[in-house]
């Protein structure tokens, strides 16, 4: 058993874990947090993206030990005080998820895209996103979603700005 | 009261997915909750000698572990299917662990139980199995084959049923007087469906009250909890079993069947006292989620010499994998052979399907079932026939469309479409796509050596499944009708109870706006309730596109008998006559006078009858349940054009345009949604997707290592057209939107693709049509479909 401590959507957590546990596990199975999704054992699907220390992982190919000291950000820390992001809305608002599955792997990876290219192009999003399978959508309206989301950022920004 | 109708309405279950809320099979933790892992045979075919499950055992933490004999001593039969072709079909048992010989990788042997999932995987592999391997066999043509290994101990042969659809005969002789015949041998290779979530069961038996919960991520509760009970297992009684789909992350077919692991589960749970979970890995979903397609076919196609169709001949070859699966005897034929007309008047169709087994995973309803295959067959074939006979293939398809004025229309392939406009779907697609501008830009293109293509689908199907008299003459074990219930509260809120599961259609939403709009009240008041059979009465699921138009029906056939009751409960409380009481935005009125009640009070006296009419029964709840009369018949038109880049062979689709008549539309943002979602599946068989066997059984891709899919970067935004023609006998005149989209891209992107090659000497790649193919047909010289490394069978054996 190896002592972790992990911030995870800002509140910090303890925990003795196997050394294999993996990181997606860790937080489906001892935080409870299921927003987080398994959808393949080969790190191809993104269904378990999160952000670690700020950047997208995928939560299956990382282990609960090297998030030691970390800070993770999932699916539920995204609309932490109540107020839905940007992404969420634009998926909502675009209709860019049907069975929700990839649905917040995609979110997670599309807001990793926003932080550091506030205006991509269709094919920038398109490109950003190739890490994630989407079984339902055909990606249409998941690239809308994200566009309307980079609109959104981008109106908020300037308001404060 | 706004129009809920035909309104892009924001779906209601959205919140709970984008928030990470969603609560799918596997998020679900019961206290004493244990985990299993089924350890699964390696070989393709193999006898059992002997399982050892002391070491598994001794692991600590482990509860049980149990083989296949273990449930057979204890009253587990054979899970059957659903469906039957013909008297002399072939069912072999297929029983939820292997009992005896194992008949595919991935089959399961036993399982073990224990307190978590890393201890339950851990003992698995201290499971010993002494096997005696057999000789396995892959490919369906190979299988019929005299010396072909038998795949099941007790029958002769690995044919299941030979079957025939059409008038044999007259087919022959129109096709003997045919001015030309276009002939196309093709291969409809196996896919894997993939949803993203892997299937997952929960058995929960609650020893106190004798009371079992399956918890499954079913397209279907309701026919699994029949199909458990009844068959399975049947000291199990139904109205003990409760099963509950919540949240599933996409089925596509794939989660329609009754699978082993959900009778394990149950099982081991009563056996044990305690909640048994067992979830997919990937590489798990590969070797037992039902696969799609693997047809091998040759399709004849007769023409006059004005290019007039005067037969069909087709022979299909279908692998069904190791076992039948609940649908499977049907995809390949009731949902297959009847479609084979397509939009065409081709007077004579003749069509034989043999259905064979192999040792491999079996093969089952892959979204569109059967009428992919059936219309990649017939558009692949006219497109041919068109090239062949230097025709314009709008043209050719043109000439040929059933006529507005000829439906309802008899198929000679014992269909009859409803409606139609095929050449409305044509035209709007032709002018969307600019067809006389992209051809000039094509014949420059080729000048520069750029090879640019353009491929039409005219595609038809029968959705909406189905009239119970006429599936049970064709085979079906069940009735296919939907119930629907409308629970009114006293202060006027609503429940919908729907036997159609939602698992990414968006019904919460769509029903909910039917709901609304017919008793003109918020959307916020009603809520949808599915996927609970101790909630809803009855249901047959969702797939075949039937939901709204067979679920919606009924729902539609409840709201009326909740009308004519809270009319008459309104007509007393305005003490009027009630033909004089008309219910117009969720108020009741007097003709011509201002004496109105609001649907909320008639609810509201329902429940609290003090003041009520004579001989009415107080409450304000209905159920109804809704057989359709026949399918529905959606159809349209897909242009695409794609790029070929003859250096590397990579084909990129450049447009892609989609005129869809689904009738009429409920929430237009929905349906255009599903015809997105079913365009990148059927682009995905076109281009990238296919399950590979070597020729021991061995699965080469198991993984999304080496399974393709369309990721976000292969595909363009689809530019999706409507035109509407109401299905005449429902009463929403909806037909169903779930299967176009696949059932349409497949041919429409291989055509586009052979366009681009044809003046090369191209006329067949064998699916899926990837870079490395591409490249070999354009570089073999001349006879490009000879050397594209045609697969031996429909299973792609490498
Ligand atoms: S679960 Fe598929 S990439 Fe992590
Ligand atoms: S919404 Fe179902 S996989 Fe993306």
């Amino acid at each position: 058993m190896a002592h972790i401590s992990i911030t995870v959507n800002g509140k910090r957590h303890e925990a003795d874990v196997e050394p294999r546990t993996l990181l997606v596990d860790f937080l489906r199975e001892h935080l409870g947090l299921t927003g987080t999704h398994v959808g393949c054992d080969t790190s191809q699907c993104g269904a378990c993206t999160v952000h670690l220390d700020g950047r997208s992982v995928k939560a299956c190919t990382v282990f609960a030990v090297q998030a030691d000291g970390r800070s993770v950000t999932t699916i539920e820390g995204m609309s932490a005080d109540g107020a839905l992001h940007p992404l969420q809305e634009g998926f909502r608002e675009e209709h860019g998820l049907q069975c929700g599955f990839c649905t917040p792997g995609m979110i997670m990876a599309a807001a990793d895209l926003l932080q550091h290219n506030p205006d991509p192009s269709e094919a920038e999003i398109r490109h950003a996103l190739e890490g994630n399978y989407c079984r339902c959508t055909g990606y249409h309206n998941i690239v809308r979603a994200v566009q309307y989301a980079a609109r959104k950022m981008r109106e908020q920004a300037t308001v404060e700005a | 009261m706004p129009n809920f109708i035909g309104s892009p309405v924001k779906r209601v279950e959205d919140k709970r997915f984008i928030t990470g809320k969603g609560r799918y099979t596997d998020d679900i933790v019961l206290p004493g909750m244990t985990y299993a892992c089924i350890v699964r045979s390696e070989h393709a075919h193999a006898r059992i000698k002997a399982i050892d499950t002391s070491a598994a055992e001794a692991v600590d933490g482990v509860l049980a572990v149990f083989t296949g004999q273990d449930m057979v001593d204890d009253g587990i039969l054979s899970i059957p299917t659903g469906w039957a072709v013909g008297d002399a079909m072939k069912e072999p048992p297929h029983y939820p662990l292997a009992v005896g010989k194992v008949h595919h990788v991935g089959d399961g042997v036993a399982v073990v139980i224990a307190t978590d999932k890393a201890t339950a995987q851990d003992a698995a592999e201290q499971v010993m199995i002494e096997y005696e391997p057999l000789p396995a066999v892959v490919d369906a043509t190979a299988a019929l084959a005299p010396d072909a290994p038998i795949v099941h101990d007790g029958l002769d042969s690995n044919l299941c049923f030979d079957w025939e659809l059409g008038d044999r005969d007259a087919t022959d002789r129109a096709m003997a007087a045919a001015h030309h015949v276009t002939t196309y041998e093709l291969v409809n290779q196996r896919v894997v469906p993939n949803a993203i979530e892997p299937r997952s069961a929960i058995g929960h038996y609650d020893p106190a009250r004798e009371e079992l919960t399956l918890y499954t991520s079913s397209q279907n509760p309701h026919l699994i909890r029949l199909l458990l009970c009844a068959f399975v297992w049947p000291d199990l009684p139904e109205h003990k079993v409760r099963v509950v789909s919540p949240d599933v992350g996409g089925g596509f077919g794939s989660k329609i069947f009754h699978y082993p692991e959900e009778v394990i589960c149950a099982w081991a749970s009563k056996k044990l006292e305690r909640p048994v979970k067992w979830t997919a890995a990937r590489s798990e979903s590969f070797v037992t989620d039902a696969h799609g397609r693997d047809h091998v076919s040759t399709a004849e196609l007769g023409l006059d010499a004005e290019g007039n169709m005067v037969a069909l001949r087709v022979k299909t070859v279908a692998n069904l994998g190791a076992y039948l699966s609940t649908f499977a005897p049907a995809v390949p034929t009731y949902l297959y052979g009847t479609l084979l007309a397509g939009q065409y008047r081709t007077p004579h169709i003749h069509v034989n399907v043999k259905g064979v087994f192999t040792n491999t995973v079996p093969v089952d309803a892959y979204r569109g079932a059967g009428r992919p295959e059936a219309t990649f067959l017939v558009e692949r074939v006219v497109e041919l026939a068109a090239k062949e006979l230097g025709m314009d293939p709008a043209e050719l398809r043109r000439k040929n469309f059933i006529r507005p004025d000829e439906f309802p229309y008899d198929t000679p392939v014992a269909l009859q479409y409803d409606s139609g406009n095929y050449e409305g779907a044509l035209d709007k697609a032709l002018e969307m796509i600019g067809y006389e501008d992209f051809r000039r830009e094509q014949a420059e293109a080729r000048k520069q050596g750029r090879l640019l293509g353009i491929g039409f689908s005219s595609y038809i199907e029968a959705c909406g499944i189905a009239p119970s008299q006429v599936v049970g003459a064709l085979g079906a074990r069940a009735g296919l009708y939907e119930s629907g219930g409308i629970r009114v509260h006293p202060t006027g809120k609503v429940e919908v109870f729907t036997g159609t599961h939602s698992h990414g259609q968006g019904h919460e939403t769509t029903f909910a706006q039917i709901v609304a709009h017919e008793l003109g009240i918020p959307l916020e008041n009603v809520e949808v309730v599915h996927g609970d059979t101790s909630r809803v009465p009855f249901g047959m699921g969702t797939y075949g596109s039937r939901s709204l138009a067979v679920g919606g029906s009924a729902i539609m056939r409840a709201l009326d008998k909740v009308k004519d009751k809270a009319r008459k409960i309104a007509a007393h409380k305005l003490e009027a006559a009630e033909e004089d009481v008309e219910f117009v935005d969720g108020t009741f009125r007097v003709k011509g006078t201002d004496r109105t009640i609001g649907f909320g009070d008639v609810a509201l006296t329902a429940y609290v009858p003090h003041d009520y009419p004579e001989g009415v029964e107080p409450g304000l709840d209905e159920n109804a349940f809704y057989d359709p009369k026949n399918f529905t018949f959606p159809f349209g038109t897909h242009i695409c054009t794609v790029e070929v880049d003859p250096d590397t062979g990579v084909v990129r689709i450049l447009r892609y345009v989609a005129v869809d008549d689904v009738g009429n539309i409920i929430n237009p943002m929905i349906v255009e949604g599903q015809i997105h979602g079913g365009i990148a599946q059927g682009v995905g068989q076109a281009l990238f997707e296919g399950a590979v066997y070597d020729e021991t059984g061995q699965p080469l891709t198991g993984s999304y290592m080496d399974y393709t899919m369309p990721r976000a970067d292969d595909l363009p935004s689809f530019e999706v057209g409507h035109q509407v023609t109401p299905c005449p006998h429902n009463p929403l005149g909806v037909k169903g939107a779930g299967e176009a989209g696949t059932i349409a891209s497949t041919a429409c992107v291989v055509n586009a693709v052979v366009d681009a090659l044809y003046h090369r000497g191209i006329r067949d790649i064998p699916m899926p049509l990837t870079p490395e193919r591409v490249w070999r047909a354009l570089h073999a010289g001349g006879d490009g479909a000879a050397a594209a490394a045609a697969p031996a069978g429909g299973n792609g054996q490498a």
